[in-house]
């Protein structure tokens, strides 16, 4: 299909970090560009040297807690987010995101993002730990699509647990501003999809993989080959993500 | 736990937003305390919770700014001490402002005349090049403080190809490498400088995944 608008992709703050990651993936195997930033005061500020580095000559970028890279081949263009919001900051970050991306090009926007695995109802329990969520202006686009590839959609659950008489509502614990972007989103006519997997924490790093390649189903970002995990790249600053060696005193 | 670049993990859970905690009601107790924070936070009448004093203006905002072509930033207790123990002295250096602020961590008054072991946050100017600015930040800046922080100071500077210099310690047992932080031989420099930034480095570069939060990074 024809991309005739700017695809906007970003993750959501979230249990296990897996929006974050996966979006990690995305930039380091599409190799996409820097092109801005967000200067906030949302979001705790952090700073260090380019993460997606892969070589001496293009580690030394410094690189800060919100910012925008892109691909204008495929018309993407992605935010990443990389330190917790700070208390009392997540919404007014969310009504500016928003009026940002509904002022900019960006037709659609995809939200990768994570909830908490152990929240799960009986049924839940089951199958695919997958899930997607459209805004009723992407549902007439791309609804069709969803169904083709067998995706399940985000359950709402009662309000009242236990009472069978209440409302349905959306619920995402763990999700962080997931459930407040999309709804915002909803009011306000945006195309937007949500994607996420249930996960707790510890290594997210499989959780993101599985996260990536159900994006990929969708938007054919890299060739899903047999074995697409292997076709993304992981980038240089997940190195030690456990910590340091360990000292050879210890033994 | 797994982290990735950048991660800045304070709160028990990694969703930045507990939607539990958000929905739920607060006990009276809980409105108390808040209420009695908020007052004592955004006592300062100006502009919020951070007020930056110059000893220059008479008083309050709008008057010329401070020209500037060298900022010395030291944040933290150790930062400071370096500076007090090897640069400054009451013969080339004067003070010249000074920060304001509460927060549940510490309170800095505005005084000048401070000793080593308190709170404060200080801007001293050398007296032989009133361009040269220094700051010694020993007192916590709080997240929600620390853009506030950055906005009134750098506010109020005339920035003339400024460059600004940022001292800070981080704690060895922080720092991710390779082999055991036990076999390093510690204390060691490291540092990130921005694109513009010209100058030989007389450290080697950071590398990932470490990263620099709160003050220093904002």
């Amino acid at each position: 299909p024809v991309i005739r608008h700017i695809l906007f992709l970003q993750p959501a703050v979230s249990v296990g970090n897996v929006g974050q990651l996966a979006i990690d993936l995305v930039i380091s195997t599409l190799d996409m560009t820097k092109v801005g930033y967000f200067y906030t005061n949302c979001l705790v500020p952090m700073v260090g040297n380019n993460p997606y580095a892969t070589a001496e000559e293009n580690s030394t970028e410094l690189s800060i807690n919100a910012e925008v890279y892109s691909l204008p081949s495929k018309k993407l263009v992605v935010l990443q987010i990389r330190s917790p919001f700070i208390k009392n900051k997540y919404r007014p970050f969310c009504e500016t995101l928003l009026s940002w991306v509904k002022s900019s090009e960006c037709a659609r926007v995809v939200l990768l993002s994570s909830s908490h695995a152990y929240q799960r109802d009986d049924e839940q329990l089951l199958g695919t730990p997958l899930r997607y969520l459209l805004t009723p202006d992407l549902e007439k686009a791309v609804g069709g699509r969803m169904q083709e590839l067998n995706w399940k959609e985000m359950e709402k659950v009662a309000a009242y647990p236990g009472i069978s008489d209440t409302d349905k509502v959306l619920h995402i614990p763990g999700g962080g501003i997931t459930k407040l972007l999309f709804t915002e989103s909803c009011s306000k006519g945006i195309q937007m999809a949500v994607l996420l997997k249930f996960c707790s924490e510890g290594d997210n790093i499989p959780d993101a993989f599985v996260l990536v390649n159900y994006l990929n189903e969708w938007l054919q970002l890299i060739k899903s080959e047999v074995n697409p995990s292997s076709q993304w790249k992981i980038p240089s600053s997940w190195r030690l993500l456990f910590g340091n060696g360990l000292p050879p005193a210890l033994f | 736990m797994a982290t990735f670049f950048g991660e800045v993990v304070v709160a028990p859970s990694r969703a930045g937003l507990d939607e539990e905690e958000e929905a739920r009601e607060e006990t009276p107790e809980d409105r108390e305390i808040r209420r009695e924070l908020e007052k004592k936070r955004y006592r300062q009448r100006c502009s919020g919770e951070i007020d930056v004093l110059w000893t220059w203006k008479s008083g309050g905002c709008g008057e010329e700014p401070l020209v500037c072509s060298r900022f010395i930033v030291a944040i933290g207790k150790n930062a400071a001490a370096f500076l007090s123990s090897f640069i400054l002295d009451s013969v080339c250096w004067e003070v010249v402002g000074v920060v304001k602020l509460w927060n549940e961590w510490c309170r800095t008054s505005s005084t000048t005349n401070v000793l080593p072991t308190d709170s404060f946050c200080l801007f001293y100017r050398l007296i032989s090049d009133p361009t040269v600015l220094l700051c010694q930040c020993s007192c916590y800046v709080a997240e929600d403080q620390q853009f506030q922080w950055l906005e009134k100071v750098f506010g109020s500077m005339q920035k003339k190809g400024l460059q600004v210099t940022i001292l800070s310690t981080c704690p060895v047992a922080d720092y991710k490498t390779q082999e055991s932080t036990l076999t390093l031989a510690s204390p060691f420099l490291k540092a990130l400088k921005t694109k513009e930034f010209q100058d030989q480095v007389c450290c080697p570069l950071l590398e990932q995944p470490n990263i620099v939060r709160d003050l220093p990074a904002a």
